[in-house]
C-alpha cells in the first residue's frame, strides 16, 4: 500500500519538527490530501494509526486533521484552468493507478479540456502535504 | 511542508553506495554504461539496485529488455527484482508513452520515487542519470546524501566541454566522483586522459565503439557477451571503485 509510505513520512516530519522547535506539545496538524493522488482515505488513516503506534510521536489520531485539496490545473499554453474532476476524458483505472503513484505522470494521460496541450501546471491538489503543525513550546 | 523529503534517507540508509552515471552530454551511453554496471555487480554477487532517472527518455529497461513487471506494493513499492536486479522507473508508470515535463514536476516526481520506493538491503544503488546538470541532478545531489557520480563521456570534443562543466559543478559542491570512463573510443589516442591529467580526477579507461552493441539491445545474455561489456568488466576490475 503505497498510502503507508506517505503516512510514514507525515509521522516522521512530526516528530522532526518537534524536535527542531523544541515544541512540548502538539495540538494540531492539518494535512492537505491532493485530489490527484487519489489517497484512499480509510487505508491512509489505517496508516497514520500504524505508524502512530511504531514510531510513538507526541500526537494522536485525533489531532490530525485531513483536508481534501480541490486539483486545480492551469494550461500553460493557453491559460485555461480546470479542475480534475472535470476533465472530459475518464481515466481507466490503471491510468488513476499509475497517477496514484506518481501524480506527474497525468501528463501522459491528461490534456487541457481547452486546447488539449499536456504542457499543463499542477496548481494544487497534487498530493500528501503538511499545511501546519500546532503547537506549544 | 514537504512530508517526502524527511523519509528519502531512511528509504536509502540500507544501501551501502548510491552511484550515479552521469556526464552532461545525451547519446554518449549513460543508459548502457549504467546497465552494463549494474549487470557487472550483479553477475559479482552483489545485491545491485537500477533506478531509471531519466523520466524524459527512459531506456534502461529498453536495454535490459524488462517488460511485462510490476512494482509490488507493500508499505510502499518495491521495485521488481530482474535477472538480479531491482529496477525502478517512471516507465512502469507512464507505460511507454511520452512523460512531457517540465523541470518542477520532474523534481516533484523524484522526490515522490525516492520516498515511495522501498529498496531493502543493497551494496550498489546505480542511478542512471539524464543528460544535463539540471534539475535532476541538482536533485540527486540535495536528496541523496551519500551519492557518488561516475562520469561518461567520448572522445568527442563536444562531449569533453560538458563533462567539464558537469566535474566543475561536482566538485564545487565537494561532491565524490569516483572517475571518468571514457565510451566510444574511435582512434587510439584518449584526449579524456590528457583533459583529466590536470583535474585531479581518476580516469578509468576507454571502451571502444562497439558495432555490435545496438543488436545485443533488450537481451542480457547477448549484452554480457559485447565487448563494450567485456571491456567495461575490465576497467572496473582493475579499478579501485569496487571495494
Amino acid at each position: 500500500m503505497h498510502e503507508w509510505a506517505l503516512a510514514e513520512s507525515i509521522i516522521v516530519t512530526i516528530m522532526k519538527e518537534y524536535e527542531k522547535e523544541k515544541l512540548s506539545k502538539v495540538f494540531k496538524v492539518t494535512v492537505k490530501i491532493g485530489e490527484l493522488q487519489s489517497i484512499e482515505l480509510d487505508i491512509f488513516n489505517f496508516a497514520l494509526e500504524n505508524m502512530i503506534e511504531l514510531y510513538k510521536p507526541p500526537v494522536d489520531l485525533n489531532n490530525i486533521c485531513l483536508e481534501i485539496d480541490r486539483c486545480i490545473l492551469k494550461c500553460k499554453v493557453c491559460d485555461n484552468h480546470w479542475n480534475y474532476r472535470d476533465t472530459p476524458k475518464k481515466l481507466e483505472e490503471d491510468e488513476k493507478e499509475a497517477i496514484h503513484f506518481i501524480p506527474e505522470v497525468a501528463h501522459t494521460y491528461m490534456r487541457c479540456t481547452q486546447c488539449g496541450s499536456p504542457d499543463f501546471e499542477i496548481l494544487q491538489g497534487r498530493g500528501v502535504w503538511i499545511d501546519s503543525i500546532e503547537g506549544e513550546k | 511542508m514537504d512530508p517526502r523529503l524527511n523519509i528519502i534517507n531512511k528509504r536509502l540508509e540500507n544501501i551501502k553506495r548510491v552511484i550515479a552515471v552521469s556526464g552532461g552530454k545525451g547519446g554518449i551511453g549513460k543508459s548502457q554504461t549504467a546497465a552494463a554496471l549494474a549487470q557487472y555487480l550483479s553477475m559479482q554477487n552483489y545485491r545491485v539496485g537500477l533506478l531509471d532517472l531519466d523520466f524524459c527518455g527512459p531506456s534502461s529497461h529498453l536495454i535490459l529488455g524488462i517488460d511485462d513487471v510490476f512494482p509490488e506494493e507493500d508499505m510502499g513499492i518495491l521495485p521488481p527484482l530482474v535477472g538480479g536486479i531491482h529496477f525502478m522507473s517512471i516507465t512502469f508508470f507512464s507505460g511507454g508513452q511520452p512523460a512531457p515535463l517540465r523541470g518542477g514536476e520532474i523534481s516533484n516526481a523524484i522526490i515522490e520515487i525516492l520516498a515511495i520506493t522501498r529498496w531493502g538491503p543493497l551494496d550498489f544503488l546505480i542511478i542512471d542519470m539524464p543528460p544535463g546538470t539540471g534539475d535532476p541532478t541538482l536533485d540527486v545531489i540535495r536528496l541523496m546524501e551519500r551519492v557518488e557520480f561516475l562520469l561518461v563521456t567520448t572522445p568527442s570534443r563536444v562531449a569533453q566541454e560538458v563533462m567539464k562543466k558537469e566535474l566543475s559543478v561536482l566538485r564545487e559542491l565537494h561532491i565524490p566522483v569516483i572517475g571518468v570512463l571514457e565510451n566510444m573510443k574511435i582512434k587510439n589516442n584518449s584526449p579524456t586522459e590528457e583533459v583529466l591529467a590536470g583535474l585531479q580526477v581518476p580516469f578509468l579507461g576507454s571502451i571502444d565503439f562497439d558495432e555490435d552493441l545496438e543488436d545485443a539491445l533488450g537481451n542480457t545474455d547477448k549484452l554480457l557477451a559485447t565487448g563494450f561489456v567485456k571491456q567495461l568488466g575490465q576497467i572496473l576490475a582493475h579499478s579501485q571503485m569496487i571495494s
